[in-house]
């Protein structure tokens, strides 16, 4: 498909993203949605406005001008949050609700498993584990954990 | 809870006088890593720390600041805006949602003062109904492993039979305990001798063989009684807790039941329960039995030979450790094997109930390989664990041999000392092959009791589970004396998320008694969710839903309940017989109430036609219904328990137009004097609607009559043309297939065709009129079949447009 820049995007003083398109139309606070966040999350972009309409597709990111992936990027940055589990260092027991001190991407932080089915295994060995909050925790690959994370982790699953 | 990981060093700098009106612990940062930050209200000001921090920046509250909180998939911002731009943006997860909420509400009451009353009203609610739900977030708590220990609650009342049991346990042991004694004077008294040329005396070695014989038939008899008083208990035990959980599971809300799945469920109560029960019949059992058989043998043991006792038991410590070293990781084993037996059975629940849609497209063999997926991860988890297992019992084996090698190595050492006689050490070994093989079958208990623990933990899983919707501790009294509500509902500033997404924001409603609502909206914008909100399907994440002044969550639960009626689009019909269907909400009706309530329904005649009559069985396997008779059946369900609040969440959404017409006559009855919420994608089924309520993403956009609605021309207005458009296309096919039907007539079907012609090509003005409602375009068009003028439609078609010039503002 052609990757002609069919719109451009700016950031106002609000912090929102203006996206114009070539005919001209302005619309302000738009979002970079993927659909695949996990399985493909540099392919099928859509930009939606504020009513979580469509307002452009985008196949692949990187053939995007700079200026509008790094607009992107930055915004992406801040909505998205799936922090990576890098090692699970202790748990509150090998019962449900159970409360893990992790070691994630992001920093050093709890995570509450509220049951066994919160944790949601992915294609490729991968696991997704959803605390009480709704908080998204990823596991790229379980393998690459260290052996006592692996223990631990290998109780709930 | 604070997710932070920094402690709070800095203090803000707040100025004498000032004092934090509202705190929020921001556990984010900008780039959304973990980190602690605070905001801070007071009188005057905004403070902020941002994480890794120790500067405070401030903002002296002005008219003009903004406080905006949005979230996204679990984590929230709130933004600090003036007219100009952002002035500031703070990141935090939704565990910090409350204290979010709190500090917003503060601001908007400092910049905004006239709101206090109202704020007040709502933050007070919330605090006094935590105290009355007894809500505490922290008394979700792991179980035990011990869990089977808790299987107390269940054996309590059984408590003299248990103890008769454990009785008889102790008096059968100590009978087969009496044979290898005898051994003793047998070998020394009577063989010994012999050997040594003393001949036998017929009289004593008769005492001793009558008494080997009289301790096996008392230990026979008092075995029998054991084990089966003690399996009948168990018996019991393992159907109450069956029952227990079986309870339990229908007092949770159906946010349970929409995170649990099926198979799961299933699983547990049913084979898990059988599993513990078994456990308890069996294993336990023996398990006592050889508990108390080695203690017995120790002490006569040691009574006998205190030296040798103490080599015999030397193997005792090592098989202890091999015992312990394999618990844990067969106990992971199990848990796991457990879970895995769930993935199949989720299998199962899936596939069997798809089956139309997995043969329809022809995916049977990959759900074949996705069962076979299950069943080999099963396969993978049982050789694992078997891999241990195999391993652990020959060991436990290996050392009852080396414990007899043992013990027969220091008893010929110690006769050929003349320590001891032949008929010690024939007692002894005699003892210890029991010993032994106790020791042996106790290692075996292991396992047992690690998959029952496994099983009971799963069960107490579901017993723990707190339901998210709790009935209150002290419970306000529902409505009149009778328990009636009048059906007043008051819908205050209400929010409610599911998971991290939030579905319903801020709706405010108010529907008087006997008062007719419509929810209208695309699908997604939340209506069903606010008709779960008002039925306690789910509980508000924020604002109070009262019912009558009181909030919903001060009433029992099941009194509450007893006060709504609830259509859903696809009915269900418990097996059983249509009577049973129509009286589940109120078993004890009489078989003429059942009848009026299915008139009134107007399910009565089909329900004659039926081959049993009201005794018709129905549900799986049962007597095939229509979808608008199920749907009629569910709403003689509704009438009969009289309803003060009536829910039809898409009653109508699942039939054709014509079916719709007679479930709609139906409702007409149900509705009258009753406070009545409908919910309808298809917005012709509104039209007795005393007011609309229009959704789009969990927001009310427009609320207001049809009239007013259509001369907003907002949301509702567009809804409508796009259905009105479709609605004259349908009409004007059926019209067309009418006029084929009353072709006998030509001038019938030459009217037919205009009328027709009329519909197809109108401007969008005719088309409100020609298709105001679905159901008059219908009825008028079935209409012209029999007496088929132009008129006829044409008035039946306009009428609703005459009440429009009046109404203009």
């Amino acid at each position: 498909m052609n990757q002609a820049p069919e719109f451009s995007l700016t950031r106002d003083a609000f912090g929102r993203l203006v996206m114009t398109s070539v005919l001209g139309e302005v619309c302000v606070g738009v979002l970079p949605v993927r659909s695949f966040p996990i399985t493909a999350p540099n392919e099928a972009l859509a930009l939606v406005g504020p009513h979580g309409e469509e307002l452009a597709w985008i196949d692949q990111l990187d053939a995007q001008p700079e200026s509008v992936r790094t607009l992107i990027a930055e915004e992406l940055a801040a909505r998205e949050f799936m922090p990576e589990i890098v090692s699970i260092l202790s748990v509150s027991g090998f019962g449900t609700p159970s409360t893990w001190d992790i070691e994630t991407d992001r920093g050093a932080t709890h995570l509450t498993l509220r049951g066994e089915e919160y944790i949601r295994r992915l294609s490729g060995g991968g696991l997704l584990i959803t605390d009480r909050f709704g908080i998204q925790f990823l596991i790229p690959n379980l393998n690459a954990l260290d052996r006592q994370s692996r223990q631990l982790l290998d109780r709930f699953l | 809870m604070n997710r932070s990981t920094i402690p709070n060093a800095v203090d803000p700098p707040f100025k004498t006088g000032e004092e934090a009106l509202a705190v929020l612990h921001t556990d984010l940062d900008e780039r959304l890593c973990f980190g602690a930050g605070r905001v801070v209200v007071t009188g005057t000001r905004i403070l902020a720390l941002s994480p890794g921090d120790t500067v405070w920046r401030s903002w002296t509250l002005r008219a003009s600041l903004r406080l905006e909180r949005r979230d996204h998939a679990g984590v929230a911002s709130l933004e600090l805006l003036d007219l100009k731009g952002r002035l500031a943006l703070w990141r935090y997860t939704l565990a910090q949602q409350d204290e979010a909420g709190r500090l917003v509400g503060v601001f908007e009451r400092q910049s905004a003062p006239q709101s206090t009353v109202a704020f007040d009203d709502r933050l007070l609610d919330s605090a006094a109904l935590d105290d009355a739900l007894g809500a505490d977030e922290e008394a979700q708590t792991p179980p035990s492993t011990w869990s089977l220990l808790r299987l107390g609650r269940f054996a309590r009342p059984y408590r003299t039979e248990l103890a008769l049991g454990l009785l008889l346990t102790l008096a059968t042991t100590a009978a087969t305990m009496v044979p290898p004694y005898l051994t003793m004077p047998l070998m020394d008294e009577v063989l010994i001798p012999y050997q040594n040329g003393r001949p036998i005396d017929p009289d004593q070695v008769q005492g001793y063989l009558w008494g080997l014989l009289a301790a096996a038939l008392l230990a026979w008899v008092l075995g029998w009684a054991r084990t089966w008083l003690l399996a009948r208990v168990s018996e019991r035990i393992g159907a109450d807790l069956r029952t227990a959980a079986f309870a339990h599971l229908q007092s949770l809300s159906l946010e349970y039941f929409g995170s649990k799945r099926t198979g799961d469920l299933i699983a547990r109560i049913g084979n898990e329960s059988d599993r513990i029960c078994v456990f308890l019949s069996l294993h336990l059992l023996d398990f006592t039995n050889d508990v108390l058989m080695i203690l017995m043998t120790a002490a006569i043991l040691v009574s006998i030979d205190p030296k040798l006792a103490l080599v015999t038991l030397v193997p005792l410590p090592f098989i202890a450790w091999t015992i312990h070293l394999v618990r844990d990781r067969l106990r992971h084993g199990f848990e796991k094997v457990d879970r895995n037996w769930g993935e199949i059975n989720n299998v199962l629940t899936d596939t069997i109930p798809g089956i139309r849609v997995v043969k329809a497209f022809a995916q049977e063999n990959r759900e074949i390989a996705r069962f076979r997926a299950a069943n080999d991860r099963n396969l993978a988890v049982n050789d694992r664990v078997n891999r241990v297992w195999s391993l652990f019992s020959p060991t436990v084996t290996l050392m009852t041999e080396l414990g007899l090698l043992v013990v027969w190595a220091t008893g010929i050492w110690q006769v050929a000392n003349d320590r001891i006689t032949v008929g010690v050490l024939a007692a002894f070994l005699a003892y210890i092959g029991r010993f032994y093989i106790r020791l042996d079958s106790m290692s075996r208990i292991v396992s047992l009791t690690q998959k029952a623990a496994a099983g009971a933990k799963r069960i107490f899983d579901i017993l723990d589970h707190v339901s998210s919707v709790p009935d209150p501790v002290s419970p306000v009294a529902c409505g009149d004396q009778k328990g009636r509500l009048t059906g007043h509902i008051q819908i205050r500033g209400i929010g409610f998320r599911y998971g991290h997404r939030a579905v319903i924001r801020g709706v405010d409603l108010d529907i008087a008694p006997g008062q007719m609502i419509g929810l209208v909206g695309h699908s997604g914008s939340g209506k069903s969710t606010l008709v779960n909100l008002i039925c306690r399907f789910h509980d508000v994440s924020e604002g109070a839903i009262l019912v009558d002044g009181v909030d919903i969550r001060r009433y029992a639960l099941s009194d509450y309940r007893r006060n709504i009626g609830l259509v859903l689009q696809e009915p269900f019909l418990f097996f059983g017989t249509i009577a049973e269907n129509i009286a589940y909400g109120c078993p004890q009706a009489t078989r003429t109430e059942i009848v009026k309530a299915a008139r009134a329904a107007r399910a009565h005649e089909f329900i004659l036609r039926l081959p049993h009559g009201y005794d018709s069985v129905v549900g799986e396997r049962g007597q095939a219904l229509s979808g608008g008779e199920r749907q009629r059946i569910s709403i003689a369900r509704a009438l009969l328990i009289d309803p003060r609040v009536l829910i039809l969440d898409e009653a109508t959404s699942s039939v054709d137009t014509t079916t719709e017409i007679e479930i709609q006559q139906a409702l007409e009855n149900l509705i009258r004097g009753r406070t009545t919420i409908a919910v309808a994608h298809r917005l012709s089924t509104l039209r007795r609607a005393d007011r609309l309520v229009v959704l789009d993403r969990g927001v009310v956009v427009e609320e207001g009559g049809h009239d007013e609605l259509m001369r907003r021309d907002g949301a509702y207005r567009k809804l409508y043309d796009a259905q009105a458009r479709q609605a004259a296309n349908e009409a004007a096919l059926e019209s067309a297939a009418a006029a084929v039907a009353a072709a006998a007539s030509v001038a019938a079907a030459s009217a037919a065709v205009a009328t027709a012609a009329a519909v197809s090509e109108p401007t969008i003005a005719a088309l409100h009129q020609a298709a105001h409602l679905t159901g008059a375009v219908l009825a008028a068009a079935s209409e012209s079949a029999s007496a088929p003028t132009a008129a006829t439609f044409n008035t039946a078609a306009s009428q609703p447009q005459k009440s429009l010039p009046e109404e203009v503002r």
